[in-house]
């Protein structure tokens, strides 16, 4: 596939790829691991000591390392060989379009991702908890906090579930302030949109230098983020006693700010790929798709966390 | 072609038979529709369904007339030579504008049928229903009784893989053992919650079908118009014996009612001097085996099966360590009283006397003979510990 | 440049790239979930031929419902359609392929293994408490506090499905807006074409708020959340939100596509072009938008607030309209057509005849009073399956009849297509028609044993489901047959009356690139 080629005018259908049968296993394998190692750690298997469900749980751990190697050694694979059709100028302007409304889809997708958890954090506090705490009308769910839940009080942060209350115990862990880190990330985040437009500036009036200085201090900005985000969870296990467990609030607090990390960590991966690419000089101001993706990907990262930022900490 | 006109003369046949059966079925418990019910309600549903059944049959009969009409008259054998247009502004329009007005027509009626139907307030009395797997429990809010209501029918009866085929009575699935008696001419409201899985009361009567989700208390209501038994079921999906959680309403004139109200209560008392009594006293083997086949053949062979010899997720009981070591005789009757998992609780449901007898019968029946005679006291002092 | 040589064996068909190879994977891998998933309704049906319980536990019976609808949804249904969108779409906007052909093979291969992931929970040595039995709608918390092991497998399933849907649904927006030929404006895309744009649009709209609910359905079984526990802080009915806003324009998924189809059979055996092109678009989109919006009309029972019913209620009933417009498009367009009656067609016709019962009584659904007495009854079972059986798949077979020459360059065997046809039509309405009875006079879903009233009409569906599953086995037959050399070789044009790229500018069969250079469309 590494033939020198000029720029095709027709289409190019690349030829037969291992890839993608390699990464369907890798999935496969991956989600395989990963069920069977919950499965391990929470004991849901109620099977016999070496009957084969629990053989299979103890091994969950292994299986998924070796699903995760695979998807690894996949996407190394894919997208050195996309980056090198595309340094081989393989790919037509119209193949370079297909991309860029591919990845442009793809962040719609994930948009709808995250919408699931926001529209849940929503409806939890609009419907759920009022209803819980007895504000529902006469005729409507009045009757629900008088016989299921009496003493509940739908304060949001959520500190004292409806059972908590109903059992009478007191709040079992503080809220996260969003006045102390989460301000600070929320700062870096929007210096990395900044440093980023810098840098994507550069590349289109190659500007070299600035591009690879830029790039990088966008990738770094971004682990820091990380790094102060893996201290604040530290924070709210130890310090403030905030768990997944603790109740909706939650729930809902490290399954957004959670899924926001691991996208802000794909993020940075993505980043730092492109740096060394960038040094590389991979890219020219008519041909860096894969640098526009990333772009792509960071401001929409960017731009869930303002979203986190108010609906999860400020209000 | 003539296939095809045979084929389509035997739809229209098909669709003016089910009009036909629906002019010709019974009013009551009718094989082939809805039933009017015996509430006002559940009238004006029925009115509203029939209204509905008629227009969508007339709309869909008339496209099917308009394509019957159009296989036969342009066929090619008959119309060679077809026309050229493809669009009319004006035809788009009046078929745009047709189902609206219908739908409309449709809606305002709903409309006010919804807004009473929702409208519980101004109750003369209220019932509170929990939905368990896999029965109903009721309590009256306004006097204090409550009792659980289960199907009373026994599992060979419905169950025909291993027992000798059983004669099934009409309504073999609608029966239980504890009905809900409810007084005609009340406004009677229901508030529903669940405490295990989400369930729904369904009573096509009185046409009240109101989901019982854990945790919430819906409600919704009806007021009775006629005396008589009304039968229903568990209308959402809720676990294995979904299909086997019935509801059957005794509705009663109001004197009846309150008589039967009397008696409940006086019943109740009955049973707690009783009960208090017969955990005071020390029981011998012979009566604890005897009241523990009964409790357990009423409540707990619908799942640990009448051998005890369980299915699937329920765990056999026969040969069970939990019920055949001697040192685990005090979580034998834990797990009873407040129950595990899918394990309902049974702690208030059942007496001390009737768990310890259940205990002693599950240690020494089908084979676990341990000789263990566990006394109601035991039950009492566990149950004071929890 | 394109690369002519024809990989052959095993790897061909692991490695390929080629649009029509997937294509045809798809249809095989659909056709055998089809059986799969058929072959569990045979046997819930076998045990509902009877009053009592004959054959299963109620637990399993109640995993046999699960898996046929989750099978025939996501492992039948969906991968037909996308099947269809790889043969179709390049061969029709004259492109030479899909646009991202490699993700294209891996959206496929990704189906088998997801499959497997929920098909695996058969086996008891792996799960002894079997497989999942919450419904195919797995309503929080039966499926999460009370959920067999395997649901954590089936979780993972529906996420490889999900993404295997988003990527496929990706493909075919960026082929359609990317490489349509010159001269092909979005005005003139065929109506297939049209349709699974929208439909892709759907898809990658809803799947990933499908995947949103399985993952906080992991971690409140798992994790200590409360998403969907009041206990918490949560709400069991939550769930059935986030469910219904990917399930019911996944409904929508499920015919839309099949719209298309039919749009393009009907003018052409009518020798007529499409009445309403133009309304046909809008309409479709209008159901699009319109299904983003109406959800909540699976759960008129949940105890909503009236104000919520009521905005439901309407909202759902004005679905009706736009449907209505292609209903009747459909119509004016073989009125003063000159109508031949060949098996895509008869297909076609029983699909907008059939589709307009179940869309009729999914507007009698659609009202909460009346739905309070047919919610979770088999009057819902026989409202979807009419909308489902002789809908989207009477549409898949439809066009598998209609593109099957241009795909194998043969012709199938006529006199057995009819006979499929009339056998699956009258075997179809004998199954599901009497469901409606069944369920007005009170037999409520998913329960493996039902009162003596029922038993007339649950015999009838049985025995028409037998009638039904077996008569597919002659459609088998007759792909395989024509896929051989059938009845001889096709023409180009295939029918008389046809249009499009696929019958004007392509060969039969068509070549393995459809178009090597674009051809110019006036
Ligand atoms: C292909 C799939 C498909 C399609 C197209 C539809 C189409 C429609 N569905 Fe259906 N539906 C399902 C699949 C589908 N449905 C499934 C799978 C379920 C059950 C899920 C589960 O619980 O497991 C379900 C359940 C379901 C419910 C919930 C019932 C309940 O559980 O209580 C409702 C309620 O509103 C509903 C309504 C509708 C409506 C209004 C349409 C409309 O789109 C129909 C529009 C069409 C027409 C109306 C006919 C043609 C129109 C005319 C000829 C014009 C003139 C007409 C009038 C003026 C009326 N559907
Ligand atoms: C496209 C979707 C689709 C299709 C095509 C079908 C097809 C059929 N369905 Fe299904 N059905 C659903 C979607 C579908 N269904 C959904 C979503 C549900 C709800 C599930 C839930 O409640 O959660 C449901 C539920 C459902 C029920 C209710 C179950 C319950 O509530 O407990 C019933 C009952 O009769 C039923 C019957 C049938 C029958 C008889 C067919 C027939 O058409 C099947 C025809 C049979 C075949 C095609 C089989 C051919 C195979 C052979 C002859 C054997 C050879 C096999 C091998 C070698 C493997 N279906
Ligand atoms: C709704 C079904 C159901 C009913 C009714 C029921 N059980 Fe159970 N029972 C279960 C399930 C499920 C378990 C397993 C619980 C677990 O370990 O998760 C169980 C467990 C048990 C155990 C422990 C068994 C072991 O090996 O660990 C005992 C003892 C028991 N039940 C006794 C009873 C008695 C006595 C009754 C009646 C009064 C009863 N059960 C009624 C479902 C039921
Ligand atoms: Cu309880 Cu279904
Ligand atoms: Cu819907």
């Amino acid at each position: 596939m590494s033939e020198k080629v000029e720029k095709p005018t027709n289409y190019y259908v690349p030829e037969q790829s291992k890839l993608p049968i390699i990464g369907s296993v890798g999935l496969f394998v991956t989600v395989l691991g990963a069920g069977n190692y919950i499965h391990n750690t929470t004991g849901v298997v109620k099977a016999e000591e070496g009957s084969l469900p629990s053989i299979m749980a103890s091994m969950g751990p292994y299986i998924l390392a070796i699903g995760a190697f695979i998807i690894f050694y996949l996407m190394w694979k894919w997208w050195s060989t996309a980056a090198r059709e595309s340094m081989a100028n393989m790919n037509s302007a119209q193949l370079d379009r297909s991309y860029r409304q591919g990845m442009m889809w793809f962040i719609t997708s994930e948009v709808m991702f995250f919408a699931a958890f926001f529209g849940a954090l929503w409806y939890i506090r609009v419907f759920a908890l009022p209803w819980l705490g007895g504000e529902g009308v006469d005729g409507h769910k009045a009757m629900t906090a008088v016989l299921e839940w009496p003493g509940f009080q739908n304060l949001w942060p959520l500190t004292v579930t409806p059972q908590e209350a109903k059992d009478g115990a007191g709040a079992s862990f503080s809220a996260m302030g969003a006045f102390g880190l989460p301000a600070i990330n929320t700062a870096i985040l929007l210096t990395s949109s900044w440093t980023l437009t810098i840098a994507h500036h550069a590349l289109i009036d190659r500007n070299r230098p600035t591009l690879i200085l830029f790039t990088w201090l966008t990738a770094l900005l971004g682990a820091i983020f990380l790094c102060l985000q893996a201290y604040e969870y530290y924070h709210a296990y130890v310090d403030l006693g905030l768990t997944m467990g603790s109740g909706i609030y939650g729930s809902t607090f490290f399954m957004l700010t959670g899924f926001h990390g691991l996208h802000v960590t794909i993020g940075t991966i993505f980043l730092i790929v492109l740096s060394i690419r960038c040094s590389k000089g991979h890219f020219t101001p008519e041909n860096h798709f894969a640098y526009e993706a990333g772009a792509w990907y960071w401001h929409f990262v960017d731009v869930v966390w303002l979203f986190l930022f108010v609906f999860v900490y400020a209000i | 072609m003539s296939l095809l006109r045979k084929v389509m003369s035997g739809f229209v046949l098909f669709v003016s038979l089910f009009i036909g059966s629906l002019c010709a079925a019974e009013p009551e418990y009718s094989t082939l529709n809805l039933r009017p019910g015996v509430t006002e309600n559940s009238q004006r549903v029925f009115d509203l369904h029939m209204e509905v059944v008629w227009i969508m049959l007339a709309v869909a009969g008339l496209v099917f007339a308009a394509i019957l009409f159009a296989v036969i008259r342009f066929r090619k054998s008959n119309h060679p030579t077809p026309a050229k247009f493809s669009h009319s502004t004006t035809l788009e329009i009046i078929w745009t504008v047709i189902p609206i007005l219908i739908l409309a027509y449709l809606a305002k009626p709903a409309i006010g049928l919804l807004l009473d139907m929702e409208d519980t307030t101004k109750a003369d009395m209220s019932v509170k229903v929990t939905g368990k797997q896999w029965y109903w429990e009721y309590e009256y809010l306004d006097s204090s009784v409550k009792f659980a209501s289960r199907l009373s029918t026994p599992v060979e009866v419905y169950d025909n893989r291993n027992n000798e085929p059983v004669e099934k009575g009409e309504n073999y699935l609608l029966e239980v053992d504890n009905e809900l008696v409810l007084p005609v001419g009340k406004k009677i409201r229901f508030l529903l919650t669940s405490s295990d899985v989400i369930h729904s009361w369904w009573m096509p009567d009185f046409a009240v079908k109101m989901d019982a989700i854990p945790g919430f208390v819906n409600e919704t209501w009806t007021r009775i118009d006629k005396p008589g038994v009304y039968r229903g079921v568990c209308a959402e999906l809720c676990g294995a014996l979904h299909g086997f959680m019935p509801i059957v309403v005794r509705a009663l004139p109001q004197a009846e009612y309150d008589q039967w109200v009397e008696t409940k209560l006086a019943e109740k008392a009955e049973a707690e001097r009783l009960a208090a009594e017969a955990a005071a006293k020390n029981w011998s083997m012979e009566d604890l085996m005897a009241k523990g086949k009964e409790v357990y053949d009423a409540k707990c062979a619908m799942c640990h099966q009448k051998g005890g010899e369980g299915l699937g997720a329920f765990p056999a009981l026969k040969g069970s360590k939990i019920a055949i070591e001697s040192d685990k005789i005090d979580e034998h009757i834990n797990i009873i009283v407040l129950g595990k998992n899918m394990m309902p609780k049974f702690g208030e449901e059942l007496t001390d006397a009737e768990i310890a007898a259940v205990v002693t019968y599950e240690r020494n029946a089908w084979g676990n003979d341990t000789k263990d005679v566990v006394q109601p006291a035991r039950v009492t002092e566990l149950k004071a510990g929890n | 440049m394109a690369h002519d040589h024809h990989p052959t064996g095993i790897s061909r068909w692991l490695f390929t790239t080629n649009h029509k190879d997937i294509g045809s994977m798809y249809l095989w891998f659909s056709f055998i979930m089809f059986l799969i998933g058929g072959l569990m309704a045979l046997l819930i049906r076998a045990e509902l031929f009877m009053p009592g319980l004959q054959f299963f536990e109620p637990n399993f019976f109640n995993s046999l419902t699960t898996l046929h609808g989750l099978i025939m949804v996501f492992g039948a249904v969906m991968p037909a359609f996308v099947g269809l969108a790889n043969w179709l779409i390049p061969m029709q906007i004259g492109a030479p392929d899909m646009a991202l052909p490699r993700m294209n093979n891996f959206s496929f291969w990704i189906l088998p293994f997801a499959f497997s992931l929920l098909l695996l929970s058969l086996v008891p040595q792996l799960f002894p408490d079997g497989p999942p039995n919450f419904g195919w709608t797995f309503y929080a918390p039966l499926s999460t506090k009370y959920g067999p092991a395997s649901t954590d497998f089936f979780i993972f399933g529906v996420h490889l499905m999900g993404i295997s849907s988003i990527m496929g649904a990706i493909n075919v927006i960026v082929t359609v807006f990317n490489m349509r030929a010159p001269g092909m404006t979005l005005m003139k895309m065929p109506m297939f074409v049209w349709t699974w744009v929208i439909t892709a649009f759907l898809l990658i709209m809803v799947m990933p708020v499908l995947a949103g609910a399985v993952t906080m359905m992991l971690t409140d079984r798992h994790f200590g959340t409360s998403f969907f526990d009041a206990a918490g802080g949560g709400d069991p009915v939550m769930f059935q939100h986030i469910f219904w806003f990917f399930g019911h324009p996944e409904v929508y998924i499920m015919i839309l596509p099949a719209f298309g189809i039919a749009s393009h059979i009907i003018p052409t055996f009518s020798r007529k072009p499409l009445f309403g092109y133009a309304s046909m678009v809008y309409a479709t989109a209008s159901i699009a938008f319109l299904s983003f919006v109406v959800w909540a009309h699976h759960m008129f029972t949940v105890g909503m607030p009236v104000a919520g019913e009521l905005y439901f209620m309407i909202a759902t009933m004005i679905i009706a309209v736009p449907t209505g417009v292609k209903i009747f498009n459909w119509v004016a367009t073989m009125w003063k057509g000159s109508i031949t009656f060949e098996t895509p067609m008869l297909f076609a016709l029983a699909f907008v005849v059939l589709f307009t019962l179940g869309g009729v009584s999914g507007v009698m659904l659609a009202m909460t009073p009346v739905d309070k007495q047919y919610h979770d009854t088999y009057f819902v079972v026989a409202h979807f399956h009419y909308v489902l059986f002789p809908g989207a798949i009477f549409g898949t077979i439809a066009a598998v009849y209609y593109w099957l020459p241009k795909w194998t360059g043969n012709m199938y065997n006529e006199t057995l297509g009819k006979i499929h046809f009339w056998f699956s039509i009258i075997a179809v309405n004998i199954t599901f028609f009497p469901m409606h009875f069944s369920g007005l006079a009170g037999m409520q879903r998913r329960v493996p044993d039902y009162n003596m009233m029922f038993e007339g009409f649950n015999q009838l569906s049985s025995i028409g489901a037998f009638m039904l599953g077996f008569g597919q086995l002659l459609f088998l037959y007759i792909v395989i047959n024509c896929v051989k050399g059938g009845k001889g070789k096709a023409t180009d044009q295939v029918w008389e009356g046809a249009e499009g790229l696929e019958f004007t500018h392509l060969p039969s069969p068509a070549p393995y690139h459809s178009f090597e250079q674009a051809p110019e469309v006036k």
